[in-house]
């Protein structure tokens, strides 16, 4: 890919606005990254973040709550938008034509909620009951209470929040949290796929330059743990995770990082899946996944099976993560690279993937990588860079979390 | 510039292709014309074993070859069962194309040896336990179940403890010989490839294949509309689907039955949402249209608090009432219209989702349907169309099925 076809613009109040240029498609795919995470709830009114974001949609600018539906549907467009640990994502993907029309209303979204008071409730009530849905959905609480114990609060928050503070919470707070977080200082604009940069750049900048105001200062770290827990709960299978640190984006070891997590887990001729799965029938599903926080890379792990077969489950991935920095064949490094770049070319056909990279590259590294810059680092890793890698950041010191009918024994 | 391309071999087997001069990756897989409901009664989710077996081994390649070399390639592969289909498939750059090809047709004549037969069997146990955690799922089938009665499309795709516990690999190899039949197979590939030289590759390793063809025995469906509560206690919430009969996949009206789907229960924008989600009633309310062979139905699907499931059932039925009675708005019609577009028109810019499209037309219409000609087909649906398509289906009728922790949702 030209690297020219990616641009960067910045707006004297801070606002970052990035864009690829794709050929041969006809969509465009935008991703706004504003700082408002979990992690800047209030401590005393966890899931802010989430209720603001329903809230959001329900009126702005000059459109009321089924005008401004109307007009995002009328357009075509597959909105995404969520709230995650360190920002909140609004964005979506349409015909490139529609663009346009899109960031218009997502200026007044941003900018103009009508945060209507009588409707506050409806938007609480919804991430409450979201909040009970993820009692039905075993893997996903586990990998939510797992984030919990093994990151520092507040960066392992359920961006959900929790129950009791969810009931009591005031609309004030919330309405608040908007005027202090949603400001351009830190906050991302990225864009792929079919636009002109010329008019999408005046577009953007006439919808954003008039926005002013400083987001607070990043929260203080506090306490994580336990390191190992259980979740007594009646399921048809035991859920385990696991997470051990790793390091971020801005690490000079972040691709070897990334390729010992494909060495584990990147395919089907992965350590994991052939180990535990392939060779064993432990379980259906096992995997690990490199994730990274602004400054920190993490490894999570996942498996669930029977709970007759739990502890053996567990005592074989600890196994396999322990034995990673004692030998990588040519073979397994080969297979990791090939994956890792497959992945970044086709992602290259994708608009959605693009845009969304795009902001995560910006909010990590304050620039886009170019698809061959990454083929090109990952290209340059060595069997003895990744071991040296290993060497330095072995899988340790997990924090290990079950939820079942079963509590297991944590080998030493 | 895309271009659609067709053969077929002498033993029966088809081949379709759509290139692209813009494509960076190619997908290509097989799709057999099997699945649940081609299955006798005792074989019960023995499709979907079979395609995990499909992974296991040929007698060039070991079961951990197969994996290797897939990711040697840096494939994103993987395979899919349905009541209808299976599907084997691999996305990769376009010059592993051939590599792909080898290693997928040898695939397709796998060595089913017993002791990967008992390992797998632990793995599709395990799968099972998986979506009975998922209440989503659990209620899919059990409501499957209800609405299709005796019908084979009420089996569930992944079998019951007891069919897979009893399965043997001798019924795996006669179904195996049944339905992986050379005429019961098409070759489907989209991207960035040559045609000369992709049908060059099947033909080299899939002229050899048996000429036998599989027949499907199209028996009519009758849903019953029935309802029926399974009680959870150890679920939170309550889980409800509401299924009706819709047009099958060769159906013409199937354009405006997806417009209909999506003005009753699209994510935004849509009836459900007005009624159910946006007051908060429901934090999941949503309506999919899922075409079938020879048949098809709506399916409503709502996530609520346990004491707000009755309210919820009858508003969702309201809603569909008033559309049966009312009909659409035209400004509904262009909502759902650009929105059924725009998805399509996203889906279609990577090769994966050419791929599909490609293989599911061809297995359904024997038709080759480009983006364009399915756009123009969606804008040209009108809102007579899909009111007199609710009125004739009755589409407010409905197999309700509820999952959690209610004793009873009537």
């Amino acid at each position: 890919m030209d690297p020219s076809r990616i641009y960067t613009h910045q707006l004297d109040n801070g606002f970052v606005f990035v864009a690829e240029h794709m050929e041969a498609v006809s969509s465009a795919s935008f991703t706004f990254l504003l700082p408002a995470g979990a992690k800047h709830d209030p401590a005393d009114g966890l899931g802010s973040a989430a209720v603001l974001l329903d809230w959001l949609f329900r009126g702005a600018g000059n459109l009321d709550s089924r005008q401004l539906d109307s007009l995002l549907d009328g357009l075509g467009l597959h909105r995404e938008s969520s709230v995650a640990a360190e920002y909140t994502v609004l964005g979506g993907a349409l015909l490139g034509d529609n663009l346009h029309q899109a960031l218009d209303a997502y200026a007044d979204i941003i900018r103009r909620p009508h945060l209507p008071a009588e409707q506050f409730d409806l938007s609480r009530q919804l991430v409450l009951q979201q909040l009970a849905s993820q009692d039905d959905d075993p893997r996903s609480k586990l990998m939510v209470e797992l984030r919990k114990r093994h990151f520092p609060e507040p960066l392992g928050r359920n961006p959900l929040g929790v129950p009791d503070q969810l009931s009591s919470l005031r609309s004030s707070t919330v309405a608040d949290l908007h005027q202090e977080s949603y400001l351009p200082d830190r906050a991302i604009l990225a864009v792929a796929g079919s636009f002109d940069w010329p008019k999408l750049r005046e577009k953007v900048s006439s919808l954003f330059a008039g926005w002013s105001g400083q987001p607070s200062p990043e929260p203080d770290l506090g306490a994580a743990g336990p390191k190992t827990d259980h979740i007594d709960q009646q399921t048809a299978q035991t859920q385990i995770g696991i997470a051990y640190d790793s390091v971020p984006p801005t690490h000079p070891g972040y691709y070897q990082a990334c390729l010992a997590v494909a060495v584990l887990s990147g395919g089907m001729s992965g350590r994991l899946f052939t180990e535990v799965r392939e060779k064993r029938g432990l379980c259906y599903h096992v995997a690990a996944r490199h994730r990274v926080l602004k400054g920190r890379g993490t490894v999570l792990c996942y498996a669930g099976t029977a709970a007759e077969r739990a502890q053996q489950t567990l005592e074989v991935t600890l196994a396999e993560l322990k034995r990673l920095p004692e030998g990588i064949t040519q073979a397994e490094l080969g297979r990791a690279k090939i994956g890792l770049k497959a992945s970044l070319i086709m992602q290259g056909e994708s608009t959605t993937a693009r845009s969304a990279s795009a902001a995560a590259d910006y909010y990590h590294l304050a620039r886009v990588r170019s698809l061959d810059e990454i083929s090109d680092a990952i290209d340059a890793v060595r069997v003895a860079d990744l071991l040296d890698h290993l060497q330095q950041f072995p899988p340790t010191d997990f924090t290990i979390l079950s939820l079942g009918s079963k509590k297991l024994e944590v080998p030493c | 510039m895309l271009k659609f391309h067709q053969a077929k071999l002498d033993n029966g087997l088809q081949v379709v292709a759509e290139s692209s001069d813009t494509a960076r990756s190619v997908a290509f897989g097989f799709f057999i014309r099997t699945g649940g409901r081609d299955e006798l009664t005792p074989e019960i989710g023995l499709s979907h074993f079979l395609e995990h077996m499909m992974f296991k081994g040929t007698d060039r390649r070991s079961a951990h070859d197969v994996n290797r070399e897939f990711d040697e390639m840096g494939a994103k592969y993987n395979a899919f069962t349905s009541n209808e289909n299976t599907v084997y498939y691999g996305n990769v750059l376009p010059e592993f194309l051939p590599r792909l090809a080898d290693l997928l047709a040898d695939m397709m004549r796998p060595s089913l040896r017993q002791e990967d037969f008992d390992m797998e069997k632990k793995v599709i146990l395990e799968e099972m336990a998986m979506y009975e955690d998922l209440p989503q799922h659990d209620l899919a089938d059990k409501a499957l179940k209800t609405h299709f009665g005796e019908h084979a499309l009420g089996n569930p795709v992944i079998g019951t403890k007891q069919s897979i516990t009893e399965l043997t690999s001798v019924q795996m190899h006669d179904y195996f010989s049944r339905r992986y039949a050379a005429g019961n197979m098409l070759a489907v590939a989209a991207g960035a490839l040559d045609f000369g030289q992709f049908v060059d590759l099947i033909s080299e390793r899939c002229s050899q294949w048996d000429k036998l063809a599989a027949r499907r025995e199209l028996m009519p469906a009758k849903p019953s509309l029935g309802t029926q509560t399974f009680q959870k206690t150890t679920l939170t919430r309550q889980h409800l689907l509401l299924l009706s009969p819709a047009p099958s996949a060769q159906a013409p009206d199937r354009f405006a039955a997806a417009i209909l789907a999506n003005t009753v229960g699209d994510e935004t924008g849509s009836r459900y949402f007005w009624a159910l989600v946006e007051p908060a009633l429901a934090d999941v309310a949503c309506c999919a249209y899922q075409p079938l062979d020879g048949a098809g139905m709506f399916m409503s699907y709502f996530c609520c608090d346990p004491d707000q499931a009755e309210k919820v059932v009858k508003i969702a039925r309201a809603e569909l009432t008033r559309l049966v009675q009312d009909g659409i708005t035209s400004d509904e019609l262009t909502r759902s219209a650009n929105k059924t577009a725009s998805a399509l028109t996203l889906s279609s810019e990577v090769p994966m989702g050419r791929f599909v499209s490609l293989g599911m037309n061809w297995q359904y219409l024997q038709q080759y349907r480009s983006l364009a000609a399915d756009l123009d087909s969606i804008r040209a649906v009108t809102a007579d169309q899909v009111n007199r398509l609710a009125r004739e289906l009755t589409i407010n009728r409905t197999t309700t099925v509820a999952l959690g922790p209610l004793e009873k949702v009537v």
